[in-house]
Formats: structure tokens, sequence, C-alpha cells
């Protein structure tokens, strides 16, 4: 938290009690216009949004009014003043620990205590007993002061939420949870004044919309917008060398980021998987000659590693770090003077929020590169570096409210007291995100709670809520509010195993002795990932490349190889889509050759060749090839939709190919294109007058060819399970949790199974479908692109395979194969794969 | 991870597709029908394990209130069984009801399906572990074994020789993986002498047949087992079984050691 020099304020006098502007000036500073209007926009009842760059003194004026406001009267207010929401608690911690100078520097009889779920159980029982002026907590440690019995006394006399990140949390679930308490403090609380801070995004009326009450017609909260600092500098790296065809890992850039690193003090290395990361870090560490100190942070990584990373960070020993996600949110880390982003950013959004990362101060530019690790990706970097030069934002707009998130609320708010059915749907209504929700819907959710919702009335005697003769709904018993407690919250983790590395087993002991058992932990990988491993299979994890021995019970054990090429490991998660803006204005460059001057030269030709060759994919067209390749029928099209809506695509699309008989053998999709290959001759079908492209890809195979997948697809029934832990229908499952046994537990996917058997339309297969529709499936997308393409297919039947199809078709070549063959592998396949396409004229 | 029948797409080294698959057990043919059951035609017997009738609510009797429609799905299997098969005598290896109180949650509509399943053919009850004793709403016996020529029938697996021994109790299924998606379906297991079935409930899960609590049924090397697609039964070799990773605790160790995220060389950075 800093409150560096800022523009000079006129009113800086009048709205600043005289102990705060001694402070501004004996610390040189000067309180800038952004922290003085925040004060003045602080009204009872008020909401309002700040959006401002990193490095504006942003979170110290968040807690301006609610430190002038203690200041004088820090006893006249019974329970919590000020509630700081989080959404990571280490940046909890963090904040109130920089909220410690100014108040002692001041003099400030204020107490400021974190809560979350490292706090000790007698500081959480003090705390309910002698609530802190201010509390900064999570929004699941939230949900479940609000379910005590104390949260009248706790909150009753709150005067100001300031909730950090905002953009951040608002679109997922435990944004909606939050919404809901807000929601639940506003009522206990009708005065309180709300704090939003966020990043700059696309669509600012949504969060605004968020922080206010939506009470009659829609309320929008008040903004204080500070303009961005000094423009950045984002450059895309250029390559003499040969640019790949498909891949991410932009090894031919490897000695250039190097020395980029070796020209700043502190450089962030942004990937976009952990796999890139563990690479990247294996091939800087081959290069790194001058011994510079880099490390690695990611998201599988032990945590007391990442926190010594962290620190090594902040005291300015480390040159680089090599990091995922896991560092886009937060604490500053550092003087980081540079940022390189591997691969495309795939949102503009993204991008500007990682270049913030680096040099807080507003009035320097931060620098950026951005590396391209194939063809299509130097178009899609182009693009995003254009837009975010132009202070572009593409952020997705927010979604309704999830039902599960709802359902766990209610029971949560009867564990507090008791309520009345219309009393509460004006309440929750008033959150914006469930603005929307009619009474009948709500009604759903209540009964599920009660009884699970079922047609089949039977389970009135087990009702977790019960109605009684007042009308108010009651906790029926103190086991379900035992159970609330224990499942609350939204996150739902995959289940992890433990990475030991242990001794080397003897070659000469021969191979039947056990392993070691000894050794430290790593960190941890996806369970699914670990079932894919077979012994002697090597893999790059935390900086190292490990030889997968065995499992024992919860634990991967693993020696050290000594092989230079490890298994790829394919992280499926961390994948992001590219946003729609970037999406459109890819396919604007690719559709422009007058914008082809921005691009490097061999990706001009290779789309000039494409244009002699085929025809380049028109801005709202939908081109779609096919040829004959391998004694097999191609079809390749280019929706540009991110490889989730694609993969969703190519299941639906091969549905109905088989029913028209073409035999479909697979499909492959990217980010940009999707190829389907088959055994019956499309062009020929299309000839007779016997198939059609247009009724391929008809908007109507999003109902029941949508449906009938959907119900098989095993992603749906991982978010079903989602939905029933959240939901409350079966447990979460807690660490050092052993497990129950066969006989106790009941698996979600069996669940599913007898629930759409019986009741296809049961609230949490709503809750379920909905996330499909936004999440790793995309349905949304792919039906916006259907009606958008609709009249306007493009078919370009060939003799061979076009230029612009090559990444896509590389992509099957990705299939594991094991052991040094890979590289050898794929490298022929490549470059026979490109003289067909591009024939003597490049490669 | 699924122990529902799962579709079974064309596998490698898996023999043709077809509906029910005959083994033997000591010389007693018996075949395996997809749904999990066994059809014993010399004695015109149909064999089913584990129905875990009321699962369901006894969860909900402990406040998840899972669907409850699991005692319906599973007799309901039964009455297809019954049309199919038109057995004279229908067995059950135990654990038929989840435990001692299923009888009194049974909905009436189900209650009255197994009153009626249970006339026109004769009904064995096995009692297995979670219904030692009969529930008011049978008829019939209700044995702790049930001998028949060489063959015997007892809920749960002797853990020793047994042979001419049908049994369930262990719930197993088996996990290969085909192109690299891991399938993990019910199967029936025998060594020839001796066999065990899978669940027929539809909320049982499974045991991964590389547990070490078939070690004391069955060796390793003779098992041959048949796991269960949605429509038909599928021979699978004991090489591709792939052993559970159940993750039990995911307790974070405390670490001392310097974390090599930061590098060796930043060790020795001068």
């Amino acid at each position: 938290m800093s409150a560096k020099a800022g523009p000079p304020s006129t009113d800086a006098t009048t709205a600043l009690p005289d102990r705060f502007r001694r402070w501004f000036k004996k610390r040189g500073w000067r309180p800038r216009s952004h922290q003085l209007d925040l004060i003045a926009e602080t009204k009872p009842g008020g909401s309002v949004l700040l959006i401002a760059p990193t490095g504006a003194g942003k979170t110290l004026a968040g807690f301006l009014p609610s430190l002038i406001d203690l200041a004088d009267a820090p006893d006249a207010h019974g329970g919590v003043h000020t509630l700081y929401l989080s959404p990571l608690k280490a940046l909890a911690v963090d904040i109130a620990r920089n909220l410690e100078a100014p108040i002692t520097e001041m003099e400030l009889p204020i107490a400021v205590e974190t809560r979350t779920g490292d706090t000790s159980q007698a500081k959480r029982q003090r705390q309910k007993l002698h609530p802190p002026q201010i509390l900064m907590t999570t929004p699941e440690q939230l949900a479940l002061l609000l379910a005590s019995a104390e949260a009248e006394f706790l909150f009753g006399n709150l005067k100001r939420v300031i909730v950090d990140e905002l953009h951040a949390i608002a679109p997922t679930k435990r944004g909606d949870l939050l919404a809901l308490g807000i929601a639940r403090l506003r009522r206990l609380s009708p005065a309180l004044s709300i704090a939003g801070l966020s990043a700059t995004v696309k669509n600012p009326d949504d969060l605004r919309r968020w922080l206010a009450p939506q009470r009659i017609g829609e309320e929008l909260a008040a903004v204080i917008t500070v303009p961005g600092g000094a423009r950045p500098e984002i450059i895309v790296h250029e390559t003499s060398e040969h640019l790949p065809w498909s891949g991410h890992a932009a090894r031919h850039a490897i000695p250039a980021i190097y020395q980029a690193i070796k020209e700043h003090k502190l450089t962030l290395v942004f990937v976009n998987t952990r796999f890139i990361a563990e690479f990247l870090f294996q091939a800087l560490w081959e290069t790194n000659d001058d011994n510079l100190p880099i490390a690695l942070h990611h998201g599988s990584l032990d945590v007391n590693q990442r926190r010594k990373v962290e620190a090594a960070m902040a005291a300015g020993r480390l040159r680089a770090v090599i990091c995922t996600a896991t560092l886009d949110l937060g604490i500053d880390w550092g003087d980081v003077d540079l940022v390189v982003h591997m691969g495309s950013p795939k949102g503009s959004s993204r991008l500007l929020q990682r270049i913030g990362r680096a040099n807080h101060r507003m009035d320097e530019p931060s620098k950026a590169i951005i590396v391209p690790g194939n063809r299509f990706e130097v178009i899609e970097c182009e693009a995003t570096r254009s837009a975010a030069m132009a202070g572009q934002q593409d952020t997705e707009p927010l979604q309704a409210g999830a039902l599960d998130v709802l359902a766990q609320h209610v029971l949560g708010m009867a564990c507090a007291a008791p309520f009345e059915v219309a009393d509460l749907h004006a309440e929750i209504t008033g959150a914006a995100p469930y603005r929307h929700l009619g009474f009948e819907e709500f009604t759903d959710v209540v009964n599920f709670v009660a009884t699970g919702g079922y047609a089949l009335k039977s389970y009135d005697r087990f009702a977790r809520i019960r109605q009684t003769k007042d009308g108010l709904w009651r906790i029926a018993n103190p086991r379900a509010a035992q159970q609330y407690r224990m499942n609350v919250g939204t996150i739902v983790e995959a289940d992890m195993l433990r990475v030991r590395l242990t001794r080397s087993r003897s070659r000469r002991s021969g191979l039947t002795g056990p392993v070691s058992r000894g050794g430290r932990v790593l960190g941890e990988i996806e369970d699914y990932f670990a079932s894919t491993l077979r012994p002697g299979d090597t893999f790059a994890f935390g900086g190292e490349i490990l030889r997968f021995e065995t499992l024992a019970e919860n634990e991967v054990l693993a020696t050290r190889s000594h092989t230079q090429d490890a298994k790829v490991p394919s992280y499926a998660g961390g994948r992001m889509p590219l946003t729609t803006d970037v999406a459109a204005t890819v396919r604007d460059m690719i559709a422009n050759p007058a914008r082809w001057t921005e691009l490097p030269g061999q990706v001009r030709e290779w789309l000039e060749i494409q244009r002699h060759r085929s025809v380049l994919p028109g801005h709202d067209e939908l081109l779609v090839e096919t040829f004959p390749r391998a004694g097999k029928h191609w079809m390749v099209c280019y929706p540009f939709e991110g490889r989730n809506a694609h993969q969703t695509l190519g299941m639906l699309l091969t549905r109905r190919m088989e029913r028209a008989g073409l035999n479909p053998l697979g499909f492959v999709a990217n980010d940009y294109a999707l190829t389907i290959w088959c055994l019956g001759d499309i062009d020929a079908r299309i000839g007779a007058g016997l198939f059609s492209l247009d009724e391929l890809f008809d908007e109507d195979m999003l109902g029941d060819d949508l449906e009938e997948w959907l119900l098989e697809s095993s992603l749906m029934k991982r978010m079903f399970r989602n939905c029933a832990i959240i939901a409350g229908l079966i447990e979460k499952r807690f660490p050092g949790q052993e497990k129950t046994g066969r006989q106790m537990t009941i698996s979600s996917d069996l669940i599913y199974d007898v629930l759409r058997r019986h009741e296809p339309d049961h609230l949490l297969l709503r809750a379920a479908r909905a996330d499909a529709a936004k999440g790793l499936l995309d349905v949304s997308r792919v039906g916006s692109m259907l009606a958008r393409v609709k009249g306007r297919i493009v078919h370009q039947p060939l003799d061979r395979i076009s230029p612009l199809a090559v990444p896509v078709i590389l992509e099957i070549g990705r299939e594991p194969v094991h052991g040094q063959a890979r590289n050898a592998l794929l490298e022929e396949a490549s470059s026979a794969l490109v003289e067909e396409a591009m024939g003597s004229a490049d490669v | 991870m699924s122990d529902t029948a799962c579709p079974v797409p064309a596998m490698p080294g898996v023999a043709a597709r077809r509906r029910a698959q005959a083994v033997e057990v000591l010389g007693h043919e018996l075949v395996i029908d997809p749904t999990g059951a066994v059809w014993w035609p010399s004695e015109a017997m149909l064999i089913v394990a584990d129905l875990h009738l009321e699962k369901g609510s006894s969860r909900a009797a402990r406040g998840y209130l899972v669907p409850p429609y699991d005692t319906s799905a599973a007799l309901a299997g039964l009455v297809a069984l019954r049309q199919r098969y038109q057995p004279k005598a229908v067995l059950a290896l135990g654990d038929t009801f989840h435990d001692r109180r299923a009888g009194e949650r049974m909905a009436p509509r189900d209650a009255d399906t197994l009153a009626s399943l249970s006339q026109g053919c004769d009904w064995l009850w096995i009692a297995g572990n979670h219904d030692r004793e009969a529930p008011a709403l049978i008829r019939g016996d209700w044995l702790s074994e049930w001998r028949c020529g060489s063959l015997v029938f007892r809920h749960e697996p002797t853990a020793a020789a047994a042979p001419g021994e049908i049994a369930g109790h262990l719930h197993p299924v088996a996990k290969i993986q085909v192109r690299g998606r891991v399938l993990r379906c019910r199967c029936v297991v025998t060594d020839g002498s001796r066999a065990v079935l899978p669940a027929f409930g539809a909320y049982t899960g499974g045991l991964n047949i590389c547990d070490a609590a078939f070690e004391p049924v069955m060796a390793r090397q003779l098992m041959r087992l048949w796991m269960l697609g949605d429509e038909a039964v599928y021979p699978v070799g004991q090489d591709m079984l792939l052993p559970d990773r159940s993750v039990q605790s995911r307790r974070k160790a405390t670490l001392a050691s310097q974390p090599q995220a930061t590098a060796r060389k930043a060790a020795t950075k001068p």
C-alpha cells in the first residue's frame, strides 16, 4: 500500500482532518484526488466503485474514510466498524500489516485484526465476543460469521465494507456467495456504505451494479476512475529464427529472454500453463551461464516453496521469476521492471493486469515483451498488443448467480435465524447476481435445501430445514447446522497427490526391491495426471525432471532422472481460451491484407500462400475446407472461438456426421480451428445434394444433440460434482480426513446417473448445465458463433491440405508418444505436412 | 471416475462384443449379464449381489439428501431381468438391504414392486453384513449360505481357498486405460474355481480388484475378468489393470529444506 505523490488536489485541506493532513505531510506525500473523492463519496447507505491501475494507492484510499471516522470516536461503535474482504487470505494479512503504519504513526486507537482459515480457534472465539473495529477476512469466513447467532451483534453497527480485487472475485461463484453475504450485511446494518476496489474492466457498470443494492429497478454505485498512468511499452518479440507451426513453448526465443533478464533488475515471466513454466525453467537453466538467481512459481508447488520464492523476490534476491496465474493478484512482491509473456496472453485485460505487475509507479511506463509460440500466435499477440496499447478491456460480462451457491446461502441463513420465504427472496434479489431470480425458482431452492426438492416426496422426515406453524423456516436439527459449517465455501479442489522425491533405486539391487519412502515433498499433481503415469515415465516438476517410480497411498514417489527430455505432462487446467474481442481482431487481421504490414514476413508469406491455395476466412464468415489426405476425407473449419468451444463443437458435429453416414473417425481442435476426419467423401455427398454444410452447422445442434451429449460427458459429471458439493448434497473432502470407506459415501457420478434418469430438470442439473454453458464447454460461445455465421458458410474444396490448416492438423501429432522418439516424430510429421501445404514456396 | 456401467469403445485386446458372456466356475456354466446379474441356465436361476436397497435414504437420514431413486432403479433392473430370463428362482447374495431399518424407510411404491417381484418364482435371500436379519417385508428363506451341488453361495468371500464359492460383498470394479482415457467399470472376476460378483445397487461404489482385499480370495495371475458396459460384457486381460489412487490425505508437508524451485545455482550464486 502506498500513497506516492499524486496530482495536487485543491480541496485537500477541507476533506482531511488535521491529524491526517499532518501525517501525509510528514511522509512527504500529498493525498491524491481519488483518495479524497472516495472520502466524499462515502455516505451512509451509499456504494462506490474505485477503478484504478496498480500503484495508485487504491488500498489506502479504501481505508481512509474508516480511519477518519474511527479517529475521533473509536469506541462509539459496538461491533465491527469496517469489514475488508479479499479473495486471498495472504492479501488480507498483508493489508492488515500495512495498515499498522498509518495507525501507529497517527496514534489512532484502532484495532485491526484478520480472520482466515488459519486463525486459531481461541482468537476466533475472542473475536466474536470482542470484535476489532476493522476486520479483514475472506468471503467464506464472512459466510460463517453471518450464519452464526452473533451476526447481529458483530455487524449490527457495521459502517463500511471494502471489497478488494472486485474484478477478480465478482465473476466467480465466490463472488456470488459474497454478494449474498453483503445483502445480508445490508439487512443487519441498512446504513452501511460499500466501496469496491477494482482494476480496469470492460464493463464497469457490471461492477457498479454488483456493489449497489438492487431494490426497485436497477441501481449503480458511484464510480471514481483513476486514469491509467503512462502508456505501457509492449513489444511482440520478433525472431529471425524459423517460427514454429504449432506448440507454445517458444524455444526459439530463449536466448533473447535470457538476455532481457540480464538487462533488467527483476523480470516476471508469465506463462499460460504449468508445463510451459517447467519447460522454460529447464531451458533457462541450461542457458544460465551467469548463475542468475531465477525462480519458479506455480500452483502445484508446495505452498512453503512458493512463500520462499515470494520472500526472496520481495527482498530483491532474485533476477527473474517464471510464474503462472498464481502471481496475477495481490501483494507487490518487489521491484519488477520487466514483464515477459510467453505465448499469447489470450486477452488484453489479462495482459494489462500482468503488465501492471511491472513498475508500480503510475508515471513510468511499464515494459513488456510478448513472445509468440507459433505462427498463429503471432497474429493473436499482435491483436492483443494493439488492444492493450489502446487501453481496450475485454473482461467477460457478469453472469447470473449460481443456484448451488444460493442453496448453500439459504441453509446458512436458516442457521442464523428463522426466515420467511418472501422476505428472504426480497433480500437475496437485492444482490445483483440474483436480481432476476423469480419467486418460484427461489422456492425451488428452499425446497431443495429442505428435502432435496425431489418430485418423490420421501425425505420429509429427514428435512434439514422445516416450516413451522408461524410460516417461518427453521433449521431442523443441530447436525444440519454443523454440516453447513463443514461444507461452506465454493472452492472445490481437484484430487491431488503429493509428489515425494525419494532416493534413486540402485540398479544393481534389481527392480523388485522396495522404493525408499523417505525424501522431501516437492508439491502436488492432479490425481488424473498421476493416473496416466507408468513406472519409468519421466515428467518435469518443480524445476527438475523426475522419474515416476510408484504410488504409495496418497503419494507419488519419484526419483531424480538424468534424461534431458521429459514425457510431456499436459495440464488441461489453466489453459484459457482467447477472449471474444481478441478472436474478432484476429479474424479481422487475417481477412484484411492491408493490416498484414503489422505482421512479420514469415507470417505474411504464410497468409499469402493461403490466399493463393485456398481462400482467407472472412471476418464474419465461417471458412470450411475439405480435402482428401492419406486415404481419408478431412474437414477443417475456422471459427476462432477458443479450444473449449471448438471441442464442444467437434463433439456435436461428429454426432451429426455419424448420423449422416460419413463415418467420422476423430477430431482435433486448437484455439482457432477444428478438424474432423472421416471415411465418407464429404465433397461427393455435397455434390450429390445429399449433405449440406448449412444444415451441418445449423444452430439446432444446440438442442437435443447438445443435451444428449452433455448428459454423457465426463465434464458435465465433474461440474455436477462441484455443484453437489457446494449445494451440500455430498460432503466436501478435507485435508487429513480419512476416506470413510466405500459403504459410506456415494460417488457423485452414481448420483448423477440416477438423477438424470429420474428427474432431468432437477435444480442441481440445471445448475450444472448453467456452469457447462459458460465454463469448460463454452456452449454460449458456440451458440453465438453459429448465429453469426448462419448463411455465411464458405465451402472451399481442395485437393490437399491448406497452409492455414497445418497448425491444427499438427495437434494430432501431439498425442503422447513416449521417450526420445517424440520430437523426431513430430518434426518429421511437421516438415512433411508443411511441404504438402506450401509446396516449394516456403519452408 | 465412474463405477457405473460405462460405454466401452472398441478396446484393443478385447474380444468381440457380445451382450452376455458365459463363464465356467468349477465346470458350471454361468452367464454374465451386462447389468452385473448372473444367469445360471441349468438351474434357471438369476443371481444378484449387493443391491443395497435404501442406501440413498440412509444418507438422507444423515443429512445428505441424495436423490431417493436408487431403490426404484435397482428394482426396475430386477423387473427387466425377470422378464428377460424368466427364472424359476432368484438368489440375492446378501446386502440386499443397506441397513436394518431399510425396510421401514422404503417408499410404499417400491415396497409394492418388491412384493410383486417375489410372486411367481422362488426367492433365496442370503444374509449380508448390512442385513443380518430379514426385514419384515420379506418373504422367503433368509439363509447364511446356500449350497447347490458343488457350488456354494455366500455373501462374503472366504479369505482362503474356497472352490465353488460364488460371493459378493467386495463390489469389484476394474480400471483400465484405453487411448489415454481411463475407464473404471464394475466387473465379474473368477479364477475358474470361484467367482465374485459386482454390486447391483444404483449407489454402490466399487473396490478396485487390484486392492489388497482381493489377494486372499484369488491369485492375481489367475484372475479372469469381465467388465460391464452399457449393453455388453467385455473380457479384459489382467495385464491391463490399473490400481486406484485413493486420495486419503491432503496434509501438506512442512518443509525445512531449500526450495528446489529457486534453482540449484541460486545457492551458489556469487
